[in-house]
């Protein structure tokens, strides 16, 4: 039986699903009995959606003069 | 770090295509959307700003000489970020900066061993973030700078796979492929980057639950 530490340890290879069948059903188990590591798994899966979502202000980056040049001096492989 | 913007864009086929024609409009597209994210990941390998903006420019320049032999055998994103990494790994090596991503951030805890009692169960469990929704996240702006900031703050080695990985969507072997890493080491670094922006969020949501955001280490 895993113990809350040891989910603590696994859960992002859980929510990747990166672990073997054995190793799944194990902690499948622990969860189905603890509402702390359910809490804790939900919590990491939220935090990659925050993550993953993220709204990013991000600057609307224009590339400079020399690169502009050498794209335009670049000889066309695609003929 | 931007997201790809939801239509009016060239699919990346045919960026690909464009870009070695040398199409100006297919190269600011990739370029706005990839800048961002390309200079925060430089900062992974050089500290300072104007290195990691002379890395990304040598990277563009890479790009535009290189996009000939690109094949498709991975993502254009993909590609663009390994070459942003070799030429920053060598950068770091030539201004002397012994860069290692093998030698840190694997062994704290996912979990602040306090929170544990001697068996391992929990004695000060997480709530719930039922005001979390995954649909819509209330407070998402908020919540993802603090995530941002707390970033900033992981060992380099995770701040790059969490990057890649959680932020970028790109694969785990890709991950592994740009940062000359084992999948089994990705694991690790990814989980523990994660574990730390969680525990910092859980600060926030409730400045009175037993988490604790340790010291940047």
């Amino acid at each position: 039986m895993l113990t809350c530490r040891e989910i603590g340890e696994r859960a992002s290879d859980y929510l990747d699903n990166d672990m073997n069948w054995r190793n799944r059903v194990s902690v499948r188990l622990h969860l189905m009995m603890c509402k702390h590591c359910r809490a804790y798994v939900d919590q990491l899966a939220k935090t990659v959606q925050l993550l993953r979502n993220g709204i990013f202000t991000g600057d609307a980056s224009e590339p400079d003069a020399e690169l502009i040049a050498l794209l335009a001096t670049r000889p066309d492989e695609t003929k | 770090m931007k997201r790809h913007k939801p239509n009016a864009e060239m699919s990346d086929e045919l960026l690909v295509v464009a870009l070695k024609k040398g199409d100006e409009a297919a190269f600011r597209q990739i370029f706005a959307r990839e800048n961002a994210a390309l200079l925060a990941f430089a900062r992974n390998f050089v500290r300072e700003s104007a290195a990691a903006e002379e890395a990304v420019q040598d990277t563009w320049v890479a790009v535009i000489g290189g996009i000939g032999r690109f094949e498709g055998r991975s993502t254009l994103r993909s590609w663009i970020f390994s070459v942003l990494a070799n030429i920053a790994r060598t950068k770091a090596k030539r201004d002397g900066r012994i860069l290692s991503f093998s030698d840190m951030g694997f062994n704290d805890p996912a979990v602040d061993p306090d929170r544990f009692s001697g068996d391992g169960t929990w004695l000060s469990p997480p709530g719930r973030w039922s005001e979390i929704n995954p649909e819509r996240i209330v407070g998402g702006r908020q919540l993802f700078a603090h995530a941002m900031v707390v970033m900033e703050e992981l060992p380099p080695n995770q701040r790059a796979v969490v990057q890649l990985r959680d932020i970028e969507g790109l694969s785990a072997p890709d991950a592994c492929d740009i940062l000359g890493i084992t999948e089994a080491n990705q694991r690790i670094l990814l989980h523990r980057g994660r574990s730390k922006i969680r525990a910092a969020i859980e600060v926030l949501m409730d400045p009175d639950s037993g988490g604790q955001v340790g010291p940047a280490k």
